[in-house]
């Protein structure tokens, strides 16, 4: 029950059902009075192998959410974050989810940075009337098939993440003529690979897909896989896998020749390339399923960047990856959004009806370029993918020869459903100039 | 599928079956002496390849020898071997030795999500590798295809001296001969004034030891990450409960089997490849549900 309503249960039920209203409703507000604070819950995976983002994700929020706390908060209201482990599994999650915003008084969330949670929470959001930010996950699914009042996501989806990668292949090796894919056994590493594949199909079908190789989720030895794709010797050799599973297949692929004989492509590997180091060598694609990255052409020498990346290393003794992009990102969308409420309510603290409803057009800026999410509640942002380099002063090799992808060109448009729309894309996408490419 | 291809997935298949191995005759040994099924064995595992990692790193940043990589990762498992398998037995086995094989079950299974946490408070949660051994040993080419020497020669002679070595002990040393003593017949055994307990502990430490052994040789090529060893005891116990519990040349063919049968279906139908164990133990089972390799048992009474 919520703030807004309790007006027009007065009119309509008299002062007894008020009251009871009031009672359950204690933590609701009447709309504009400023609550004390705006507690805010995060689901992130704290446990299990999603825990390689979830951890950095959690010390990319405390560290933004103290920063702006001391800056004054959201109109003089601060940001109280609450955590909740991903890793629990989904009922418990769920049961997390009910339990801090219908006892604790959250009002907005954070969630989810798997796929499969995001599907669990969104329905839920919608009932429990709560702001759910999606921040991480990346099924376009979801908001394709329902719209949400109360559900946004403040990032890209896996078909602009996955068109782009497909652009920056054809466009940086438009002649190859085989391909395989090494994805992992579960939602991602299939639903990737069907955008993936209907993309390159639209845009060069005489590429032939030689092996579909899907390894069990968290396998520890990719040892006949990739001997199975070197006596195959594709020219492009595609895997969406992260964490664990892609540092064990490029540390393997590697120690056996394999990554000199086939051009990779690893859309998530920015994240891993810290970890990897020497292990992932030059000439391979990687991308951050953004326009994140602290070499980030654009804004590298920006100082609020600057100065959050510094930071960061200073904490987590690591360079900051897209989940941490990501989290800032949607936490700036939560503060943004409030602000363009306020604005429009006049000054008078939001309900989190209109808070929903201000999120839905925003246009916002993270660390990165500005993200504008659409009515349908979904995030259009840029991607930018590079090819490996080894440069003095990083011990692991970073981006080079960087091309951002304007995401509205490589975005299923609103009311449109990706499978579809994927099959449509013709060649010229490729030759648009606002696709921009970055000498170094 | 030509031969050329039945050689590459058989020697993908020896690789990955000499870990397999290891790993399910330290789980084996400790079912056929103990009589516990022991879940934790997962958690021998992952200590073992974390520590194993640990060292592993610490010796290639000081440029140490390859023979040192290597024998660091022995040590790593003999330590956790010895160390938390003595932990395991003395602190909490023995207690239940004479329970309900159900809260035996579950007293393992409690041990093993402890260290678990333990495993994630030490290291993190980050993968953890150390590669360093792998690139020293280089690489040899068969059929055109380059493999690694450490994967595909190390790990199968490892697997296969662990196995020689251990038949030999069993059956012509002293201790090993307690051992069998054990296995056979708990109490006539002790009655002919062998120290059960004793032999146990003994026996625990090396089941640990071999199962911790499979986490370190693993740790070169693998990550580390979280959850390692809850893969690893169930694919163990496929192993163990096909060829039948405390069978060790059983477990030997059954890895291999198991082994071989992954990798032809990675070459063949690779959406078969994560049931292949299951459905060569859901196969066995039907025909022998005591596993495969199981002896009548003397009878008691």
């Amino acid at each position: 029950m919520k703030g807004n309503h309790v007006k027009s249960l007065h009119a309509r039920l008299g002062a007894l059902v008020a009251g009871m209203s009031l009672l359950f409703a204690a933590p609701a507000l009447a709309q504009g009075a400023k609550p004390a604070e705006l507690k805010l819950g995060i689901t992130t995976f704290s446990s299990g192998p999603a825990s390689v983002f979830g951890v950095p994700a959690k010390a990319a929020a405390e560290q933004w959410i103290e920063e702006f706390n001391a800056a004054g908060g959201i109109n003089g209201v601060k940001i109280t974050p609450v955590f909740i482990d991903e890793g629990l599994g989904g009922d418990k999650l769920l049961t997390e989810y009910r339990r801090v915003v219908q006892e604790q008084g959250v009002k907005v969330m954070l969630s989810a940075i798997s796929s499969g949670n995001c599907n669990i929470v969104a329905p839920v959001a919608e009932d429990l009337k709560v702001l759910n930010v999606m921040w991480d996950c990346g099924t376009e699914k979801l908001l394709e098939d329902r719209r949400y009042k109360y559900v946004v996501r403040t990032q890209a989806n896996a078909v602009t993440e996955m068109v782009a990668t497909v652009v920056y292949l054809l466009k940086t090796k438009p002649d190859f003529k085989t391909i395989a894919v090494v994805n992992q056994d579960y939602a991602w590493g299939r639903d990737s690979w069907e955008i993936f594949r209907n993309t390159l199909q639209a845009l060069k079908p005489d590429v032939k897909v030689v092996a579909e190789l899907f390894p069990k989720f968290g396998a520890p030895d990719f040892s006949t896989e990739i001997s199975r794709l070197q006596a195959l010797k594709p020219d492009v050799i595609l895997s969406t896998s992260w964490g664990g599973d892609l540092d064990t297949f490029v540390r393997q692929a590697g120690q056996r020749g394999l990554m000199k004989s086939s051009l990779f492509v690893l859309p998530l590997a920015e994240s891993s390339a810290e970890r990897l180091g020497a292990a992932l060598p030059e000439g391979v694609i990687i991308g951050a399923r953004g326009d994140h990255y602290f070499l980030h052409p654009e804004l590298k020498d920006e100082p609020k960047h600057k100065a959050f990346v510094e930071k960061f290393r200073a904490r987590t003794r690591s360079y900051p990856i897209y989940p941490v992009y990501h989290m800032v990102a949607a936490l700036q969308a939560v503060a943004d959004g409030h602000n363009k409420a306020i604005k429009a309510n006049k000054g008078q603290w939001p309900s989190t009806e209109q808070v929903a409803g201000a999120m839905h057009g925003l246009e916002f800026k993270g660390l990165t370029r500005a993200v504008k999410i659409r009515e349908d509640g979904q995030g259009l942002e840029d991607q930018l993918l590079g090819m490996t380099r080894n440069r003095a002063g990083y011990a692991f090799p970073v981006m080079e020869n960087m091309m951002i992808v304007p995401a509205d060109l490589v975005t299923t448009p609103v009311g449109q459903k990706s499978p579809e729309w994927v099959k449509t894309l013709k060649p010229d996408v490729l030759k648009s100039d606002r696709i921009k490419v970055y000498a170094k | 599928m030509s031969f050329e291809l039945l050689m590459l997935a058989a020697a993908d298949g020896f690789s990955y079956a000499g870990l397999l191995f290891l790993v399910s005759l330290g789980l084996t040994l400790i079912f056929g002496v103990q009589g516990i099924l022991n879940v934790a064995h997962g958690s021998l595992y992952a200590f073992g390849g974390y520590t194993a990692a640990t060292l592993a790193i610490w010796a290639a940043e000081k440029q140490a020898p390859t023979w040192v990589l290597l024998a660091a990762l022995v040590l790593a498992a003999l330590v956790v071997g010895v160390i938390l398998g003595g932990i395991l037995e003395i602190g909490l086995l023995r207690r239940v030795q004479d329970k309900d094989p159900v809260l035996q079950l579950l007293v393992t299974f409690a041990a093993f999500l402890i260290f678990e946490d333990l495993q994630r408070l030490i290291w993190g949660v980050s993968p953890y590798s150390s590669t360093e051994v792998v690139s020293r040993l280089g690489n040899f080419d068969i059929f055109g295809i380059t493999y690694t020497a450490y994967q595909l020669l190390l790990i199968p002679a490892v697997a296969f001296g662990v196995y020689l070595g251990l038949l030999f002990a069993l059956r012509r040393t002293r201790l090993g001969k307690q051992i069998i003593a054990v296995t056979h017949h708990r109490e006539v055994a002790t009655a002919l004034g062998i120290n059960a307990r004793k032999i146990g502990l003994i026996a625990f430490i090396m089941g640990a030891f071999l199962g911790a052994l499979g986490g370190a040789l693993a740790a070169p090529t693998t990550s580390l990450v979280p959850g390692v060893g809850t893969d690893m005891i169930v694919l163990s116990f496929s192993v163990v409960a096909t060829a039948g519990l405390g069978q060790i040349t059983g477990a030997l063919i059954t890895a291999l089997l198991i082994g071989l049968a992954r990798s032809v279906a990675v070459y063949t139908v690779p959406e078969l490849e994560v049931a292949v164990p299951y459905l060569i133990m859901v196969a066995v089972l039907l025909v022998r549900p005591n596993g495969l390799f199981t002896v009548a048992q003397a009878r008691r009474i």
